[in-house]
């Protein structure tokens, strides 16, 4: 038996903080990165006698990410106590949802090497997030932060019809892609608003019975998540193929030996008895408060992606990239309204700016020029007022600086040399210096053009109009009349 | 229904207590008296009856998504049994 | 007559003709509380000094001519789970022993808006676990017309300082009678309000969806007086209903002309004390007399009450419970290396005895393998208990029932029973269940010498009815006037 020989079946439960001015259950603010504590009130550090009141954001929130996963949305629904002591839990239970979910039955398409492919999402509910511990490294002990107990939450659980990491990796980031775009949760990773518990199992391909799940918690970056995949996967069928048995239980990844430990006393087997939460409400929304809510939805990528296809002539590859980001969707869109030039705007977010975030470690949504700017760039090129080799370093300004692409051109002095009288004469003095580049290109050596090309370019630092230079370069060579 | 000595152990580690030999013994008898005498309710038919679950019948209490300023920290942290740098103080957690 | 001898509205009457000041009536009570609450031991703390220098504040302006509320002055003890900012509410445990409220509670809000101010804190059964006030961790509170004898519970020490003139008027709550139950073992009158009338916020829960604050008061327009106060819709609170304010006091008609009053037979057979049977039929009678109608009639699932009630009580309470650890505030344990020890030692040491029985059934019956069974039986029973008042509602008015099947028991007699205990409540648990409100009124003594009193229940929100019905009772048969307690040992 071998690797190939099983399958991997992976279902992924993702918690994302919802981006709500207040908390789910109290007026506080939900700032990210405040002093420890000052993000608080009596209601989330769980004092006695006091009682939770329902943001009502959450559950419109809730029910936007619903719609755009296309689940069914629960007319008469209810929140429930989940019981365990952590002292992160002020309360010691956390209010979350049993069985009467906001959302439920829904699907979203992401992409496979072998092509589209439907996810089943069980449900979405609503919950309160946990404070923060932070342990102190001379061994004091450990400090209970609450400013994140309370904030907004929800939780989607996907079926386990994910196959791959890969896979995994593409649910994550539709998943990601579309929260943004429906505004309610600025789903960063590294601040933890989007994290995953990751189940895994394996089994003989064949099978119909699943194997025994083992459970990753709160899993928050790409890598790691297909990182634990890979190994969970590898250790269970090794498990299996030496004829062990996989445990049910729940495994914390160490990303940096790069394996899964056992987490939980396996005595203690949790036991969360859940019962309905007796200081809340129920919730009973009516057709018409879901009909408005699906009416305010934004259009999804999907949908902008077929435009893009469609009205826009982009290549299926770029109107993926493009749409796989809200940010990146929004800039392409303003900036091709302002220069009318969309294939050229999907180029340059692909090449360009993709790499200079890349190089940054940045993510779309920390570009800081809009649009609009982005548009005049390649307005710019498109009117021959600048050289592509001047946008890009246009481009590179515009991340630092951002600031109108006319205005960097005036403060550095980058306009394109366009007359030709002017050019001409550098060209001449190029030829001059490189007979030999002539003798070259006579014989059939096109490369000797694009070297004196680049050495006029050198000279003009960049400004010279390239087609221009070409036109000349081409006169002088194969002209007689400034050759001797 | 009797409420074994072995049930009260694992109904004190759920509810976070430490109990002696004797209150287990206790409290196992008590709680098999109570249960046993609770369990009189399965005399009453609740075929095709739902159960309650709110205390009346409110429903859609929400409230406005607008910000009231966090309460003075030195307030809530009044009654710490343990407190550092504005946090509750506990022994090492691992995990 | 002293002032402490008076209702809150006789105090009112007084204060706002300036015929006395707040600060002669608060002087009155802390004076009395001096000479009576070492026996009774009604208080678990007191206010003295926030209360004289309110007092003073109030009776200044008033003196002033500024326009001050017709309550402005007035003191009130109030029971220790409900939080005023910057006092102790220690809810009779040691895990709360120090614990100083950061915030009020709504009510407390209310009471501070018409410039009433507190006597203090009143002494309880644990986290209101008890029928007895025997299971307060500090000490037991003793009834004032027996000195060996319980107030009942929980709210014992409000309704033993009410009955003793220890405090005009005071607030309780009710999860299972606890304002009920002691307020007739005590002689005075008590009144839980619908649930949802009155706003739950700051008070320390026992049961969420069985709690609510009340009134123990000396007379009934007391009782409409202290409920316009605290009754009215609270956005803190989910569970408070949002309806148009009231005024009880419009209620205070002498006349029952008409009414249809219920009762239920099954409280007036096996299991209920002959002599509180006698005087519970005696006030259906005076009832007849009035011009009100009597008629028996059957309320047969209550009699599953009381298991019902101990299994969702519980539930909740194990839950309600869970955030005393021992690391934001209260109680922690002086002996640990970890958290476990922290979690498992502050618990054991915070917690009493019932307490913890409590907690462990309520974690039984909600556990894996149970929940079903108990829990989710127990919330069908509760529909069905609805259902059975829904229909009896449809028919009366009223229903009649006895408070407590028997009047107040010794100190110690029971509290090795739980379950003994635990049926005391049996006339009082099903008006929690059912949501609706109840009222406990006196109408007269057994051969020891113990106050006797019946029950009155209507409608969800039905209040007005039973404020007019008690009223009537009350200005033909006043029991304040025949019988005082006697601060006496038993025989």
């Amino acid at each position: 038996m071998s690797l190939l020989d099983y399958e991997v079946i992976i279902g992924l439960e993702v918690h994302c903080e919802l981006s709500t001015k207040t908390k789910i259950y109290c007026s506080c603010p939900t700032t990210f990165g405040a002093e420890p504590n000052t993000q608080c009130c009596p209601i989330c550090m769980a004092m006695p006698g006091t009682l939770p009141v329902l943001n009502e954001k959450v559950v419109e929130y809730a029910v936007k990410a619903g719609l755009a996963t296309n689940c069914k949305i629960a007319r008469n629904s209810k929140s429930d106590r989940k019981n365990y002591f952590y002292p992160d839990l002020p309360k010691a239970y956390q209010i979350s949802q049993f069985d009467l979910p906001l959302c439920y039955d829904g699907f979203i398409n992401i992409e496979t090497d072998e092509g589209e492919k439907t996810i089943g999402i069980t449900r979405i509910h609503i919950e309160e997030d946990a404070g923060k511990l932070n342990h102190d490294e001379f061994g004091r002990g450990t400090f209970v932060d609450l400013n994140r107990a309370g904030v907004p939450l929800i939780e989607v659980v996907s079926e386990p019809d994910l196959r791959s990491k890969e896979e995994a990796e593409s649910y994550l980031r539709k998943l990601k892609s579309i929260f943004e775009y429906i505004g309610i949760s600025d789903c960063k990773m590294q601040e933890g608003s989007l994290r995953a518990d990751v189940n895994v199992s394996v089994r003989k391909k064949g099978s119909a019975k699943f194997g025994t799940r083992t459970e990753m918690k709160n899993m928050n970056s790409f890598r790691s998540i297909s990182r634990a995949i890979e190994y969970e996967a590898n250790r269970q069928i090794e498990v299996i193929e030496n004829g062990g048995i996989i445990e049910q239980e729940t495994l914390r990844w160490d990303d940096i030996s790069g394996k899964t430990f056992s987490m939980r006393d396996k005595e203690e087997a949790q036991d969360y008895r859940y019962f309905p939460e007796p200081d809340l409400a129920a919730i009973k929304l009516s057709d018409e408060y879901i009909e408005n809510i699906k009416k305010s939805l934004p259009e999804l990528p999907e949908s902008r992606k077929k435009r893009y296809l469609l009205d826009m002539n982009l290549t299926e590859k770029a109107a993926k990239f493009v749409t796989d980001s809200k940010y990146f969707s929004n800039l392409f869109e303003e900036a091709s309204s302002i220069c009318n030039n969309p294939k050229a705007v999907s180029n340059w977010i692909m090449s360009d700016i993709a790499r200079i975030l890349n190089e940054r470690e940045e993510e779309p949504e920390d570009i800081r020029f809009s649009g609009k700017e982005l548009g005049e760039l390649v307005s710019l090129i498109d009117k021959g007022t600048i050289s592509s080799a001047i946008a890009k370093k246009i481009l590179e300004e515009m991340f630092e600086n951002p600031e109108n692409p006319s205005k960097i051109i005036e403060k550095k002095g980058w306009v394109q040399i366009s007359d030709e009288n002017a050019i001409k004469e550098i060209v001449n003095k190029i030829l001059e210096a490189n007979p030999q580049s002539i003798i070259d290109y006579k014989a059939g050596k096109d490369k000797a053009l694009g070297f004196l090309v680049g050495q006029a370019m050198k000279e003009t630092k960049g400004k010279a109009n390239p087609q221009i230079l070409n036109k000349l370069f081409l006169e002088g060579i194969l002209g007689d009349n400034s050759v001797k | 229904m009797s409420v074994n000595k072995k049930e009260i152990v694992h109904l004190a580690k759920l509810s976070n207590l430490y109990l002696s030999e004797e209150e287990i013994e206790k409290y196992a008898k008590d709680l098999t008296e109570i249960i046993d005498f609770a369990s009189m309710i399965n005399s009453v038919n609740t075929d095709e009856i739902n159960e309650t679950i709110a205390a009346n019948e409110n429903f859609n209490v929400f409230r406005k998504d607008q910000v009231i300023p966090s309460m003075d920290r030195n307030l809530l942290l009044q009654n710490a049994p343990s407190q550092d740098d504005g946090m509750f103080r506990i022994p090492k957690v691992l995990n | 007559m002293e002032l402490y001898e008076l209702t809150a509205h006789e105090l009112m009457d007084k204060l706002n003709s300036g015929e006395i000041t707040s600060e002669e009536i608060t002087k009155s009570y802390f004076s009395r509380i001096k000479e009576k609450d070492n026996q009774i031991k009604a208080y678990i703390s007191l206010l003295e000094e926030e209360a004289l220098d309110k007092a003073k504040k109030v009776d200044e302006d008033r003196k002033l001519g500024k326009k001050v509320s017709k309550y402005a002055g007035i003191p009130i003890g109030i029971k220790d789970n409900i939080c005023i900012s910057g006092s102790k509410t220690t809810c009779g445990s040691k895990i709360l022993e120090n614990f100083v409220a950061p915030y009020n509670a709504t009510v407390i809000e209310n009471l501070n808006n018409e410039d009433m101010f507190f006597l203090g804190k009143t002494n309880m059964d644990e986290f209101a676990f008890g029928s007895s006030t025997e299971n307060s961790a500090f000490y037991p509170t003793r009834n004032p017309w027996d000195l060996d004898r319980v107030p009942g519970g929980s709210s014992g020490g409000s309704a033993a300082a009410v009955a003793a003139n220890m405090a005009p008027w005071a607030l309780g709550s009710d999860t299972g009678g606890s304002i009920r139950q002691p307020s007739s073992l005590c002689g005075v009158i008590g009144f839980k309000p619908t649930y949802g009338l009155v706003s739950r916020y700051g008070l320390v829960a026992y049961a969420s969806s069985l709690d609510q604050i009340g009134t123990i008061t000396k007379d009934v327009t007391d009782s409409a007086l202290l409920l316009n106060l605290i009754a009215g819709h609270d956005e803190k609170d989910s569970t408070s209903m949002n309806l148009e304010k009231k005024d009880y006091t419009l209620s205070l008609v002498n006349d029952v002309k008409g009414m249809k009053i219920g009762i239920p037979k099954e409280y007036i057979g096996k299991g209920i004390n002959d002599e509180v049977r006698e005087s519970v039929l005696s006030v259906a009678k005076k009832y007849e007399e009035l011009g009100a109608t009597i008629e028996e009639c059957s309320f047969e699932v209550g009699k599953y009450a009381i298991g019902a009630y101990y299994i969702m009580a519980t539930a909740e309470a194990s839950s309600n419970l869970g955030r005393f650890d021992g690391i934001r505030y209260g109680y922690r344990t002086k002996q640990f290396n970890n958290l476990k020890d922290i979690y498992r030692n502050s618990r054991s040491e915070g917690f009493g005895a019932e307490a913890k029985r409590r907690i462990m059934l309520g974690t039984y019956v909600l556990s894996a393998g149970y929940y079903d069974a108990y829990y989710k039986k127990a919330q069908k029973v509760r529909t069905v208990i609805n259902k059975a008042y829904n229909e009896l509602f449809e028919k009366y008015d009223l229903l009649l029932t006895p408070v407590s099947p028997i009047t107040a028991f010794k100190v110690g007699e029971k509290i090795d029973n739980p379950l003994e205990m635990y049926l005391a409540d049996i006339c009082t648990v099903p008006i929690n269940i059912g949501g609706i409100p109840g009222m406990s009124i006196p109408c007269g003594i057994d051969s020891n010498g113990l106050p006797i009193s019946f029950q009155l229940l209507a409608k969800p929100f039905g209040e007005e009815t039973i404020i007019r019905a008690a009223y009537t009772y009350e200005k033909n048969f006043n029991f304040r006037e025949n019988y005082k307690p006697t601060f006496k040992n038993s025989k």
